[in-house]
């Protein structure tokens, strides 16, 4: 970065720090859990080629997979991945809709992100109750 | 690249506590400070402020403890009424200018910190010199091919002028940019919201010839494209205004002048 004194070198850089000096806002809030939620359902996907190989691998190999995906970690891993793939899904449209220039005033903007969380949400639940409490 | 920690020089520790002599409505003023010949670390000094002798801004308080409790608070200031930028900074956890930003509006202690991911002049005074050199970049001025009329300036419909409302206000503090983690983590190549703001100005601007040329400059991956629509930007503008939007034309205009 430029500077244009001889003290340039030694300049402290302000602090930035979302949290402790930036407050989370709904507006940077949304926009990291969206990519968090895009890495995670990354690795959502290797999850199903693993359940599809499983698959064709045969019953054991498939149990073994059953198992992982059963127990306590494997629970909560798909539930993570239930609700992050809704919010991604909703929060793309939202973005889509940005990317045609429709949305970006603020207060539109600070709805949609609501409406975006509580679809995720139900869309969520109701997605865990189809497949756990169902059945 | 992403950065999640400030670095070794530039970690805050300590301060100084500057309690009020007198009177009962008192309010805690956290303060960044940072002394270039000290050699030391920046730290944050706590102020207590009396509010009944104190104008209602968060600036009239800066002044306040500059001229009574300790001169060498370093800010910039200039207008008072919001129309300068000079005292762009971050309080209270985002950034908006010290002269229309209320006490009141401030729940508990007021925090107060130069704009974010800056290098620090002096306490609360960042060097913008990176900024100014951006908006430089994008040659703000009226660019044309064909001579002005003979006998008039280069006139506008009522139509054309109204597409700069929303534009023409900004005042360049910077708020929106070191508000955008975006451009805290490529801004050298990244232009930031104000600037694309600025660049849009003249890109609608229907005096200007030059729209084909400043969009072929904002081809790049980082100086426009590093805009993710976070929308910190827009959130914090202190004159209201919304750098997200005329960022996204720009990209629209990209898209449109493919012939898609």
């Amino acid at each position: 970065m430029s500077t244009t004194s001889s003290q340039g070198g030694n300049r402290p850089l302000s602090p930035f720090m979302i949290g402790p000096y930036y407050r989370p806002q709904l507006t940077s809030m949304l926009s990291i859990t969206h990519r968090g939620t895009g890495v995670f359902l990354c690795a959502g996907a290797l999850l199903m080629v693993w359940g599809c190989v499983a698959l064709a691998a045969g019953a054991d190999q498939f149990a073994a997979f059953s198992a992982c995906m059963g127990s306590t970690l494997g629970t909560l891993a798909v539930i993570g991945f239930v609700y992050s793939l809704w919010f991604h899904f909703f929060n793309g449209l939202r973005h889509l809709a940005w990317d045609v220039g429709r949305g970006l005033e603020l207060s539109s903007a600070y709805t949609s992100g609501y409406v975006t969380l509580i679809l995720a949400l139900l869309c969520g639940s109701a997605t865990l109750w189809l497949f756990y409490l169902r059945s | 690249m992403a950065q999640f920690r400030l670095p070794e020089n530039s970690r805050i520790s300590g301060g100084k506590h500057h309690p009020a002599k007198s009177g009962g409505n008192i309010r805690r003023f956290k303060i960044y400070r940072w002394e270039p010949d000290s050699g030391k670390n920046p730290s944050t000094d706590t102020f207590d402020v009396d509010l009944d002798s104190c104008g209602p801004m968060v600036l009239d308080a800066l002044i306040k403890i500059k001229n009574e409790v300790d001169p060498t608070l370093t800010f910039r200031r200039s207008c008072r009424e919001g129309i300068c930028g000079s005292c762009a900074m971050n309080i209270d956890g985002s950034n908006t200018l010290a002269c229309t930003k209320a006490i009141a509006d401030v729940k508990g202690e007021v925090k107060i910190y130069p704009l974010p991911h800056m290098p620090v002049v002096k306490d609360l005074v960042p060097d913008l010199t990176h900024f100014y050199a951006q908006h430089a970049s994008i040659r703000p001025w009226i660019r044309t091919q064909s001579a002005p009329p003979p006998d008039s300036e280069r006139l506008q419909s009522k139509e054309e002028r109204a597409k700069l409302d929303g534009l023409y206000e900004c005042i360049l503090c910077a708020c929106c940019s070191t508000s955008c983690p975006s451009y805290w983590w490529n801004g050298e190549r990244y232009l930031g919201p104000a600037i694309l703001l600025q660049a849009y100005r003249w890109i609608i601007d229907s005096r200007d010839e030059a729209t084909g040329e400043r969009l072929d400059e904002l081809e790049d991956p980082f100086k426009l494209y590093r805009c993710h629509t976070i929308m910190n930007c827009t959130k914090t503008c202190p004159k209201g205004l919304n750098p997200a939007l005329a960022i996204a034309e720009i990209k629209k205009l990209m898209v449109a002048r493919r012939g898609l």
